[in-house]
């Protein structure tokens, strides 16, 4: 094992970075769940975010384990996604996506000046307390003790994987499928669109919020700017660029995406740009993601020729 | 067909009236609000005025790709930075004179729009992928105009150099105190101020007339409406995209002069700050309606001017996506857009 990571390790990939990886994954996951139900929403930055803080504060402030803490972020996570999803699934395609950016924005102002908000209360209600500074805006919390460790991550995902495989071959999975394809013929066939789609916003956004939970334990620092309409995109980004038709595609996504600026690190200033030119060099010519299950059918195929030609090679080696 | 049409047009017009009313009516009852006189009613609304014309024209961009691609080209925010970019350094580094800039920076937007074209949507409209695809592809495109702008430009803020500003006509960037009388009204505005707007409306006004009265603009439309049967009426298609592409990145491009001109600080990631503020602006006001445009741009400006005024400067970002939010749960189309037709 000392031998990997000792590889990985020169050519950028230390551990940090790999846990990085594996938190990301879990956040394409989690957007992938929405996607899989034909609903283009982009709150899971929003639900990140919550996951995130939830869980450090209650570690930090209230001296709560690790495991605890991140599972009471990813319920809160899931609360805050009811009353949002209701009002905000009936939109569709931009709009949708919009709306739910407005989501994650407001989120991040919240947290920003949560502080403020608390204090305003504090004065109106004409309390004598000091006001506790909580969220500590723009600067964040500082000093979180890293907790997150490789091997829950690897066993969420490998749990998560199970959920997914699962999920597509249950009825949930189909419905989801239907409404997808069709949103009025599934409702037409007695599928009730309105709780799966929640469902499925409400489950993505606990898996959004325990992702947030794992990456606030990991950088010893987290900040409002983190979570922010980039953030959102980044997500999508890594769903997408690991392809939406399998579910191990946006595992895959999130694992490359976030390694890529590290292996490229070497180059320094050009890493951003070579980056962006990386990203669209795949979408062009991977349009269906790194996890097209058409694209591996190929490049088995020509492994196969490539193997058919040694093989061929030595049987008439052998005859000669 | 007729008579609905009528209602319709009445509709968006009573709309834009309320909306128009209510940013007024707010700037006149701010003193109340505040309990005490710091800036005229006035002065708020010409800043509103000029801040959302800046606004406006930059979403446009964004409006114009989506009517007609049915795509959000989320590259448009970089366009904007390189067209300020081009505005800027063509005076610092080439001592351009200064009029020149805004027809240099829209042609140079205008070309890197076509640009991105070619390289992040032709490649995918081709394979005929997903929107979603195109979306990513134009996020690519973006990252590499901000890294090749950060590169180039280093990361500290630019503006015009205050000697250039200095020589134009009338004292331009000094402000000076105007009062209507009949209105009662006082506020002070700088020449550049007004120039801003007037270029800003004259800009919109000129898209409005050629997407809505040119033969060009009946072929946009076409094209929007189906790309077969554009082809079938001998349209090209692909013209149109690039024709598209080219508008979208010449409106970032005088935009991006127009905000240097505003603020004395254009770094590589002044894009990424106008990019939400821009697809706030056409949802609010109804994607691919030139009009909703404006009435969005002015509506966040208000937002953004009111808040700061009553003294919750922090909730200025927050305050048009909790409209935004109202409004698509009441008006999914957005306050001037037309409500589409489900088709199954």
């Amino acid at each position: 094992m000392g031998f990997v990571s000792d590889a990985l390790a020169s050519i950028g990939l230390n551990e940090f970075v790999i846990t990085l990886m594996f938190v990301n994954a879990i956040l394409a996951m989690s957007i992938y769940l929405t996607l899989y139900g034909g609903m283009f929403s982009l709150a899971n930055a929003g639900f990140m975010a919550i996951g995130s803080y939830v869980s450090v504060i209650l570690t930090q402030n209230h001296d709560w384990p690790f495991l605890p803490a991140i599972l009471v972020g990813m319920v809160a996570a899931g609360l805050i996604a009811i009353p949002i999803g209701l009002p905000v699934l009936r939109l569709r395609d931009i709009y949708l996506a919009i709306a739910t950016i407005g989501f994650v924005e407001i989120t991040r102002i919240m947290i920003l000046n949560f502080d403020k908000i608390i204090a305003e209360v504090y004065t109106r209600l004409h309390m004598e307390s000091e006001p506790p500074k909580i969220t500590n805006g723009p600067l964040g919390i500082t000093g979180i003790p890293v907790e997150t460790k490789l091997e829950y991550l690897i066993v969420t995902v490998i749990i998560l994987s199970y959920f997914m495989i699962r999920m597509h071959r249950s009825r949930f999975g189909r419905a989801l499928a239907a409404i997808r394809q069709d949103e009025n013929v599934a409702a037409s066939q007695g599928i009730n669109v309105v709780y799966y789609k929640n469902a499925a916003f409400i489950l993505g956004a606990m898996m959004a919020g325990l992702g947030g939970g794992f990456s606030g334990h990991l950088s010893r620092i987290i900040q409002p700017g983190s979570y922010g309409f980039g953030t959102a995109v980044d997500i999508l980004a890594y769903s997408v660029l690991g392809g939406i038709s399998s579910w191990y595609g946006p595992i895959l996504g999130g694992l490359a995406l976030t390694a890529l600026p590290e292996v490229l690190r070497p180059l320094k200033e050009y890493t951003g740009l070579i980056n962006g030119v990386v990203l669209l060099i795949f979408i062009a010519y991977l349009p269906g993601g790194l996890g097209d299950p058409a694209l591996w059918r190929s490049v088995r195929k020509t492994a196969g020729r490539i193997v058919n030609f040694i093989n061929k090679g030595k049987t008439a080696n052998a005859g000669a | 067909m007729q008579a609905s049409n009528l209602v319709l047009k009445l509709k968006s017009v009573a709309i834009t009236a309320l909306v128009m009313l209510g940013i007024a009516l707010f700037a006149y009852e701010l003193p109340d609000i505040l309990d005490k006189k710091v800036l005229s009613p006035e002065q708020h609304l010409t800043t509103v005025i000029w801040v959302g014309s800046v606004y406006s024209l930059f979403a446009l961009g964004y409006a114009l790709v989506f009517s007609i691609l049915g795509v959000l080209n989320l590259s448009h925010s970089a366009v904007f930075m390189w067209g300020g970019y081009i505005g800027v350094m063509s005076v610092i580094r080439y001592d351009v004179p200064i009029y020149y800039t805004l027809p240099l920076a829209m042609l140079g937007g205008g070309i890197i729009g076509v640009l991105v074209d070619l390289i992040a949507f032709a490649p995918l409209r081709r394979r005929n992928a997903p929107r979603i695809s195109q979306l990513i592809s134009s996020l690519g495109a973006s990252a590499v105009l901000v890294n090749l702008a950060q590169l180039e430009f280093g990361t500290s803020p630019e503006r015009f150099p205050r000697t250039t500003l200095k020589e134009l006509p009338y004292e331009a960037t000094v402000a000076r105190p105007y009062t209507i009388d009949w209105l009662g009204a006082e506020f002070r505005i700088t020449p550049l101020q007004v120039s801003i707007v007037v270029i800003a409306f004259a800009l919109m006004l000129l898209l409005q007339y050629l997407v809505a009265r040119t033969k060009t603009g009946k072929a946009m439309r076409v094209v929007a409406f189906n790309q077969k049967v554009a082809g079938l009426l001998s349209i090209s298609v692909g013209g149109i995209f690039r024709l598209t592409f080219f508008l979208a990145g010449a409106l970032a491009g005088a935009a991006g002069v127009l905000y240097a001109l505003a603020y004395p600080s254009l770094t590589p990631f002044t894009g990424d700050e106008m990019a939400l503020k821009g697809l706030t602006v056409i949802v609010l006001g109804g994607l691919g309606s030139i009009r909703g445009a404006v009435l969005g741009g002015l509506l966040v400006a208000a937002f953004e001017v009111y808040a700061t005024a009553i003294g919750y400067s922090w909730l200025k970002d927050a305050l048009p996506f909790v409209a935004l939010f109202l409004i698509l749960l009441f008006r999914p189309q957005g306050l001037l857009g037309e409500a589409t037709v489900k088709r199954a």
